[in-house]
């Protein structure tokens, strides 16, 4: 155990040196080994089984990608270890050199650009609103003086400040703690509607007791490309990525891949999210590309 | 460690740009201004919970100790009622379950709910210091106030209750820094409070640290500057002789 955790810390050290060497290739064929991070929860794209297992979409493009990595290598083995990152910690540990590969939830916009680089997007999350479906509700332009709820932490709180300013539209927010927290206040009557990340929506919506009670409408609050994420000024290591998920792109396999995540039971409950790929990740895949959020507000 | 960023609190909230001068004008708003608006829901929230706990806790603290069973066993079911249940629980049952029984509280907004929630919930803690305080005092005092001929009401207004806050002053002020604290929980709930601020501020800036640092810097402020009033009280009230009294 101690030997093991010796080698965890030269590792360690080595790739620290490695970080400002800034050749993740050299790096992995060097070490044998190389490391993913991960999510926790983050909705069917990375989590975990427990047991220190994880999957997801992003998962399993990017087991693939590192697959044709260790081709490109000529490595008879590659180790993948999995490192669990947050929200908070993942663009520190991808810059520090503890995680090579970033298989989560993150948005690719402007201001990460400066610290991080992107692999193409793989998808293309459309912020929406759930209301009841009875309530009449069609359009955001109808939710003036309702209770609009959302979830403390996260970009669609700033989403929903930036419409109000922008619409003059006024609405009474109501913050849940966690997404489930924000479902329940819709579901309770609390909020008349629950904006969020159309994902996360299907999810929610997936799992209710009734989930024909609750529909999606209205138009597409802010359109924010989910990538891949790996250290910046790595152009060698970007292009492997890239060049891997292309292929995926181009010979549909990304479309299977998503389908058995988004629209097939997953593990562990055996639950369907639902969800078919929207048009701006059809898009994506037709035309890989790495622009950051703030092209697609342009459009 | 050298890379820090207090300029984040100057940034504009809508479009990230910063604000010449640090605070907003004509419905800008910078982090700075959020940061303290959320200060004074915070304060808000705990001061307000801080009345209602004061008066019903000394209420249930009284009621455990006068000779009638009934009373006793009301401030005794009061007191491990609301401390025998986690605060963030009391939060929720008060927003979701309650309204949900009693339709008429949904009108109410979830700042009198979490105040009351918060305040019972505190008001247990004081009921039990308040109660330590009256048994503290020698028997006698109360049999002396009966015997000069003073109601019970009166026994307790003129002779006990003044000594026994006195004694209690302490640990009431460890209770009302508590209060401060415990108020985060109003997060939960979709109170715009410090703790909500933190992280919302966090995500949309990625400057995580500063906001923090902030953020407990004013809880920390907050709070020492109710244990100061509290020992000004102290100082203030003391009788030479009595506990606490010496100096």
């Amino acid at each position: 155990m101690k030997k093991t955790f010796a080698l965890a810390l030269a590792l360690a050290a080595t790739a620290s040196g490695a970080a400002h060497a800034e050749d993740t290739l050299k790096k992995i064929k060097d070490g044998g080994s190389v490391t993913m991070g991960v999510r926790e929860s983050s909705g069917a794209l990375s989590y975990t089984l427990g047991d220190g297992k994880y999957v997801g979409y992003h998962v399993e493009i990017c087991q693939h990608v590192l697959a044709d990595v260790q081709k490109q290598l000529g490595l008879a083995k590659l180790e993948i270890k999995y490192q669990p990152v947050t929200s908070q910690n993942r663009i520190p540990l991808v810059q520090n050199g503890t995680v090579d590969i970033e298989c989560g939830s993150t948005t690719n916009n402007l201001t990460r650009q400066k610290d991080v680089a992107f692999a193409v997007t793989t998808f293309v999350e459309e912020v929406r609103i759930a209301v009841k479906a009875n309530s009449g509700i069609t359009s955001i332009g109808q939710l003036n003086g309702k209770s609009v709820a959302t979830t403390t932490g996260t970009t669609s709180v700033q989403t929903l400040r930036k419409h109000e300013r922008a619409t003059g539209v006024d609405f009474k927010e109501v913050f849940g703690k966690d997404h489930a927290d924000s479902f329940l206040l819709l579901e309770s009557g609390r909020a008349d509607a629950f904006v969020m990340d159309g994902a996360i929506l299907a999810g929610n919506i997936a799992k209710s007791k009734n989930p024909a009670d609750y529909k999606l409408v209205g138009e597409v609050l802010s359109v924010e490309p989910i990538a891949i994420m790996m250290r910046k000024d790595d152009p060698a290591f970007k292009k492997a990525v890239d060049d891997s998920i292309k292929a995926m792109m181009k010979s549909g396999e990304i479309a299977k891949t998503w389908h058995k995540w988004f629209e097939q039971p997953i593990p562990p409950a055996n639950t369907k999210v639902g969800m078919p790929p929207n048009d701006n990740t059809k898009a994506a895949w037709a035309n890989p590309n790495d622009k950051p959020m703030e092209d697609y507000a342009k459009k | 460690m050298a890379n820090w960023d207090w300029q984040v609190f100057c940034k504009n909230t809508i479009d990230g740009e910063v604000i010449p001068r640090c605070l907003g004008s004509g419905g800008d708003i910078s982090y700075l201004d959020w940061m303290l608006s959320a200060w004074g829901w915070t304060l808000s929230v705990a001061l307000l919970a801080l009345v209602v706990a004061l008066l019903l806790g000394s209420l249930m603290g009284i009621l455990r100790t006068v000779p009638h069973k009934g009373l006793v066993l009301l401030g005794n079911a009061w007191t491990e009622l609301f401390r025998n249940i986690p605060l963030l629980v009391q939060v929720f049952l008060w927003y979701h379950v309650l309204p949900a029984l009693v339709p008429v509280l949904k009108g109410l907004p979830s700042f009198v709910l979490v105040v009351f929630a918060l305040g019972f919930f505190t008001s247990a803690r004081i009921a039990e210091q308040v109660k330590a305080g009256i048994q503290s005092l020698p028997k006698g005092q109360r049999y002396a106030g009966l015997a000069m001929g003073f109601t019970l009401p009166q026994t307790y207004r003129y002779v006990l209750l003044p000594m026994a806050f006195r004694i209690v002053i302490p640990p009431l002020t460890s209770e009302s820094m508590n209060i401060i604290k415990n108020s985060a929980v109003a997060f939960a709930v979709s109170i715009a409070e410090l703790t909500m601020f933190a992280m919302q501020a966090q995500e949309e800036t990625s400057r995580g640290i500063e906001i923090y640092l902030a953020v407990s810097g004013l809880y920390f402020i907050s709070a020492f500057t109710i244990n100061r009033i509290a020992l000004a009280i102290e100082h203030r009230v003391q009788v030479p002789g009595m506990i606490g009294g010496s100096k």
